[in-house]
């Protein structure tokens, strides 16, 4: 593919953002600045960014527990995210939903999620309603290889398949369903072969390579776009930090870790957009430091927010 | 006026907001040419076609998942679980998603949506086609419980489940779809959260749900032919609950019998029976609080058992008594 220089500058600076985001709360966590649990999604930045950049901006996704790469891809506020995620009230959801509920309804990412799989049915319906409403926007349902062996799984591409919905299911397949792996998890080879007994495509690309993940996203989403159905995309990466905050990781060895780093997904594309001149390294220096000041000043902005008030606890129960 | 079924009248409240609201669209098993299995929807996909009549695969997660999604964006659907005992697999869509994408997402969010289900037994179908779970939802904050015992309380309250932005759980009895009452022909809401005081009456109140309406008020006859004045209060949606209807009519009685078809053990008359106690009609009670409730046993197949396993209006006229003497 020929490298578009403004959307690689933008997936650079979309992925050192999902990347230093994820260091600072990493280490807000550390320090015992805030409380509760988190999921990092260290190391596949790629996946979440050549994914949703094949997307419109009036297009909708799902994401998933492991959703702060998705949010920022689709273009939130990191200020209100990282307020959120900090549990005040200026968050995306004043400090309600915390890091696995954030949702940008305005930026049309429908949420994060609690419950593995929980957002595949979900992704039916957005799909169902912008059929039904003759829009000709799409939704990207992710989820990851864990959730792929839940029934709804099953239910949902079947019923996105029968009715021939504007969704692109994303799996990002990490490897790992907390410590259970895929090779214990799956019996096949290729988490994307059971596309075929729903009748759509399934497709594996690398994704830890965001130019691959972009272009197999783009076919996916103009598919679903020109009311051919959706495809189900799986993109092979790994995550390098625990599950989550209590993962010892007994399950897996440093040398497999260590064996992923080799891979890492900005290194990669960043040696090839200067490779084929797509930009400078001095261009590249540029962005990577407004990606971490833009972190920087998210922080100070959450940290400076108000808590919700204890009167307020029982709003936004019922409509 | 005119009189019309349960299910007619349920119909028709489907109908007349599928033709007043596009966004109305009917989703579940069956609900197309074969009419839902209890014939509810019959009709309808001949008038508003099978996009808006949608058959699905037999998929009760996906039914429920697709029909939160699609609320999330503008729709309003009317989603059918074809027997409630069947809700346990839309679980998770209903309970963690549905019911709590608005306060998780910071009130930033709407999800309006009715789950329609047929609950109860009496039909010879057994311990996965006759179960009563709506006290498992009011436990759910973010849901809403509707009950409707008589079919002019079906169609007004469904009309306004309908139009409320929040997920409704409606639920519908088997054994009442074929009861007949007068129904306006016209559309009008009945606003949820508000009683009925189904009859009037001084000695004692009957709280009923659901099937036991009906029974409560043949029993409320046979009592009256001995001299007992019976009140029968139907909460007809069970959140939000109208408390104060409840406990004025117990501060008017003094003696409280509640009565439902869901097993005892966590069942809704729990719930009925600490608010009276938490209220001001605590001080006019003139005996225990009295629950009439299902054996806590699943449903069983035999006919005499299953009967069994229910108050029927025999049971209701001899526990007012034992609250009387």
């Amino acid at each position: 593919m020929e490298l578009q220089r403004d959307l690689c500058v933008d997936m650079l600076s979309q992925m050192y953002k999902i990347r230093f985001f994820e260091q600072t709360v990493d280490d807000l966590f550390a320090r015992g600045l805030v409380h509760g649990t988190m999921h990092l999604s260290i190391g596949q930045e790629a996946s979440a960014v050549g994914s949703i950049s094949a997307l419109r901006v009036e297009d909708y996704i799902l994401s998933t527990h492991r959703g702060h790469g998705h949010c920022i891809a689709k273009g939130a506020d990191i200020k209100l995210m990282m307020a959120e995620f900090m549990g005040k009230e200026t968050g995306y959801c004043r400090g309600r939903g915390g890091s696995m509920h954030i949702a940008d309804i305005e930026g049309r990412n429908l949420g994060a999620n609690g419950v593995v799989g929980g957002g595949i049915p979900l992704a039916v319906g957005v799909g169902l309603s912008l059929k039904m409403q003759g829009r000709d926007e799409i939704v990207m349902g992710f989820f990851g290889d864990g959730a792929a062996n839940q029934g709804s799984f099953h239910e949902a591409l079947n019923m996105a398949a029968i009715w021939s919905l504007p969704v692109v299911y994303v799996c990002e397949n990490n490897q790992y369903g907390m410590s259970m792996s895929t090779r214990r998890a799956f019996k096949i080879e290729k988490m994307a072969q059971r596309a075929a007994s729903y009748g759509m495509p399934g497709v594996t690309v690398d994704g830890n390579d965001v130019v691959e993940v972009y272009e197999a996203a783009s076919e996916a989403v103009e598919r679903a776009r020109a009311g051919e159905g959706p495809t189900l995309l799986e993109c092979i990466t790994y995550r390098w930090k625990g599950h989550s905050k209590s993962d010892q990781e007994l399950y897996r060895t440093k040398d497999e870790i260590e064996s992923w780093k080799n891979k890492e997904p900005i290194r990669r594309f960043l040696e090839l957009l200067i490779t084929q001149r797509v930009i400078s390294e001095d261009e590249a220096r540029k962005i990577e430091e407004e990606a971490r000041r833009t972190i920087g000043e998210a922080l100070e902005y959450a940290r400076a927010s108000p808590e919700p008030e204890v009167d307020t606890i029982l709003e936004g129960v019922y409509a | 006026m005119r009189e019309i079924t349960y299910a007619e009248a349920i119909r028709e409240a489907l109908r007349q907001e599928m033709a007043r609201d596009d966004s109305v669209f009917l989703i579940g098993e069956d609900v197309g040419t074969y009419g839902g299995a209890f014939g509810v929807s019959y009709g309808l996909i001949d008038e508003f076609g099978e996009e808006r009549v949608r058959d699905t695969p037999i998929s009760e997660a996906g039914i429920m998942g697709a029909a939160t999604g699609a609320a999330l964006i503008g729709m309003r659907p009317v989603a059918e679980i074809m027997f409630m005992d069947f809700t346990t697999i839309a679980m998770d869509q209903l309970v963690n998603q549905a019911a709590k994408l608005r306060f998780m997402f910071g009130g930033k969010a709407k999800v309006p949506l009715v789950l329609r289900t047929p609950a109860g037994s009496g039909t010879g179908a057994a311990a996965h086609h006759s179960q009563s779970f709506e006290a498992w939802f009011i436990h759910v904050p973010g849901l809403k419980v509707v009950m409707p015992s008589t079919p002019y309380d079906v169609k007004g309250l469904l009309l306004a489940s309908i139009r409320d932005d929040n997920p409704v759980v409606f639920v519908e009895h088997k054994l009442l779809y074929k009861t007949r009452g007068p129904v306006p022909e016209e559309e009008y809401t009945i606003p949820l959260g508000v009683a009925d005081v189904k009859r009037p009456g001084k000695d004692v109140t009957i709280v009923a749900t659901s099937i036991m309406v009906p029974r409560a008020l043949e029993a409320a006859e046979a009592l009256a032919e001995e001299g007992i004045d019976a009140e029968v209060v139907d909460p007809r949606t069970l959140k939000p609950f109208d408390g104060e209807t409840v406990v004025t009519s117990v501060m008017k009685t003094g003696k409280v019998l509640i009565v439902h078809e869901a097993c005892k053990t966590g069942g809704v008359g729990a719930e009925i029976a600490s608010r009276i106690m938490e209220s001001e009609a605590f001080d006019y009670l003139e005996a225990p609080i009295t629950r009439l409730a299902g054996l806590d046993i699943p449903v069983p197949y035999n006919r005499t058992l299953e009967r069994h396993r229910v108050p029927q209006v025999e049971n209701i006229v001899a526990a007012v008594k034992d609250l009387l003497v």
